[in-house]
């Protein structure tokens, strides 16, 4: 067991690595090839020629780009300086860069974003499973009946639905027609839970609500391919309730699939959840990124592409290590 | 079924774009100032301006027609899905079939990139590569330029999905009799591959093909909503929403139909893809 995690861990390090080395030579080289000067992509396009040489020597970009990356590296795990003669910026580990453009420490902005993303994400994730989870097996049990068809049409359409359209139709209706929900500014939990709540409760739904839909259809899936299995007839047969019957035997072995694909929407999720923050207005790790691209601002890019490539390559590890507990068939491996 | 009728329906629109909108509407870029509200910039008509002479409505401020632009977003749409789909099941079923047939280190270095790209925040980098890529080259306009360059984007960050699908299917078909029996006659693997393989391949990946369009539309107009895919003034369904979001609290329609438009078409696929693996492979019915 212990092997196998070391093994993962220095897999998904590698994964990490490989994903900033790609990120890196995306924006460094693509702009050396259409001919752009980083250094001026980096201050923005008004400064003058001096100002610019400045940055070229902080942030070294006459250094081979292998260079550069081993200082991006370095600067990850023990920060770095960004020296320019006398005029010295530090920044501190784990430093994930220096927005000129903004003129500030890319680490601190986007951990100010986190908690916006982890409230949504964290809030629609509950919702979703508990909704898509139990009307799956509901529709399984109830397979055939209008119930199921229902649902499931239901469900067929929420997997058509974009987020885009979907949350801007939920706050023409509830925001803006009924009046019952107030019109999206994120407050923090620590400032005010009531008022996080409220504010977050549209963009939970909208978002679980696609989520959910995607999880009834596996889960119905599943449970049909599993209620159909030997082992749940043996356990009916030998006189077991059928709640047992269900919830401890085929719920256990149907839910298993859904684990993985949890495991990498929580992740994929966290990262920034372009969309959704978008459509409500919340600025978290998403919009940030959105934010960056728009204004080229590149160790924003790829700070964000860094801890949303985190939380994916994690993702994937706790999911293999919760498959092995739910899953005796799959341990050791 | 209705799933396949619709999605014949919408690609007959797409292509007869230009006949339509010279029948039923406006050229895409004409404004029609008259018909908009001037203190609110919304259309004057009721239900977003829709009339006989505009049968979607006019779009806000500009008055342009939103039937013609919902046609020939269509054809953008439409374009993008398909071609990005046959370049995902292109590249998947040449890496999937290699990693499958091959084995070895083959298959552990395909099967690692698979992964890879699949752990990867596709969407942020699809974002950031299209925003970096220049605009228009060649002799393409922007418009067919970005077309091209979302394509590859799309198209190459979907090729995982058919790639897993292939290389699970060839494994298992490798070991089949027929295989055998064909490698115990002296044939090739060029033969075994292209001959016994393939033919038994087609259906999964006419059915996984069929799945990755809707997904490619959906991904075309958030990346146009999201400002970084078909650059205006061409008319998309993603950019029509992008636009509608400052307009949406007082004119719902100009959301509602670009919207309503991705939902059917996505649910179309959907449909026609479900019916097709339902035909092709009755097990999973």
């Amino acid at each position: 067991m212990l092997a196998y995690l070391i093994r993962r861990l220095f897999n998904a390090v590698i994964t990490l690595l490989v994903v900033t080395a790609v990120t890196f030579g995306i924006f460094f080289l693509v702009p050396k090839a259409t001919g752009s000067d980083p250094a001026l992509l980096y201050i923005g396009k008004t400064s003058d020629a001096a100002s610019v040489e400045g940055i070229r020597i902080k942030m070294g970009l006459n250094d081979p780009i292998v260079v550069q990356y081993g200082k991006f590296l370095k600067g990850l795990v023990a920060g770095r300086d960004y020296a320019n003669g006398p005029d010295v910026q530090h920044c501190p580990a784990p430093c994930l860069g220096y927005s000129f453009k903004t003129d500030q420490e890319v680490t601190p902005l986007l951990m100010g974003d986190l908690p916006v993303t982890l409230s949504l994400a964290l809030g629609a994730a509950v919702l979703w499973l508990i909704i898509g989870i139990s009307t799956g097996v509901i529709s399984a049990l109830r397979r055939g009946t209008i119930l199921d068809r229902s649902v499931m049409g239901a469900a067929l359409a929420g997997v058509s639905l974009p987020i885009y359209f979907t949350g801007l139709l939920t706050s023409a209706i509830f925001v803006y027609w009924l009046g019952w929900l107030p019109q999206g500014n994120y407050v923090p939990f620590t400032e005010n839970p009531g008022e996080w709540f409220v504010q977050l409760l549209l963009p939970w739904i909208t978002l679980a609500f696609l989520f959910a839909a995607t999880y009834a259809r596996l889960t119905r899936a599943n449970m049909l391919e599993t209620l159909g299995e030997d082992y749940v007839r043996t356990a009916r047969a030998k006189g077991l309730r059928e709640r047992t019957v269900i919830g401890k035997h085929a719920l256990r072995s149907g839910l298993t699939p859904i684990v993985t694909i949890f495991g990498l929407d929580l992740g994929a999720l966290l990262g920034g959840a372009v969309l959704t923050e978008t459509v409500f207005n919340l600025r978290g790790l998403g919009y940030q990124a959105l934010t960056a691209i728009r204004g080229n601002d590149l160790p924003i890019i790829l700070g964000v592409t860094l801890i949303a490539a985190t939380f994916i390559v994690l993702a994937n590890l706790v999911v293999d290590l919760v498959y092995g507990f739910i899953d005796p068939r799959v341990r050791l491996a | 079924m209705a799933g396949a009728i619709v999605v014949i329906f919408l690609i007959i629109v797409a292509v007869l774009a230009p006949v339509l909108t010279k029948w039923f509407g406006h050229p895409i870029d004409e404004y029609h100032i008259d018909q908009i509200d001037p203190t609110f910039s919304t259309p004057i008509g009721k239900f977003g301006g829709i009339s006989r002479e505009f049968l979607f409505g006019v779009e806000p401020t500009s008055g342009r027609d939103v039937f013609s632009r919902i046609l020939y977003g269509a054809q953008t749409s439409l374009s993008v899905a398909f071609l990005s789909a046959l370049l995902s099941t292109f590249l998947g079923t040449i890496f999937g079939l290699a990693a499958g047939f091959l084995g070895g280190w083959v298959d552990a270095v395909i099967s690692r990139v698979m992964d890879f790209l699949l752990a990867f925040p596709q969407l942020l980098f699809a974002i950031a590569l299209v925003s970096v890529l220049p605009d228009s080259f060649l002799f393409f306009g922007d418009r067919w330029s970005r077309v091209f360059v979302l394509v590859g984007v799309i198209g190459f960050f979907g090729w995982p999905y058919i790639g897993r699908i292939v290389r699970g299917q060839t494994l298992s078909l490798r070991e089949r009799e027929f295989v055998e029996a064909s490698r115990s006659m002296g044939a090739r693997s060029g033969r075994i591959l292209f001959k016994e393989l393939l033919p038994n391949l087609a259906a999964p990946i006419l059915v996984y093909a069929t799945l990755i369009i809707p997904t490619n539309i959906l991904t075309e107009a958030a990346l146009s909503f999201l400002g970084v895919g078909i650059p205006p003034p061409n008319p998309s369904w993603g950019g029509m929403l992008s636009d509608a979001v400052t307009f949406y609290s007082i004119d719902p329609m100009y959301m509602i139909i670009p919207g309503g438009m991705i939902f059917i078409t996505v649910l179309a696929f959907n449909l026609f893809g479900d019916g097709l693996r339902d035909a092709l492979d009755p097990k999973a019915r």
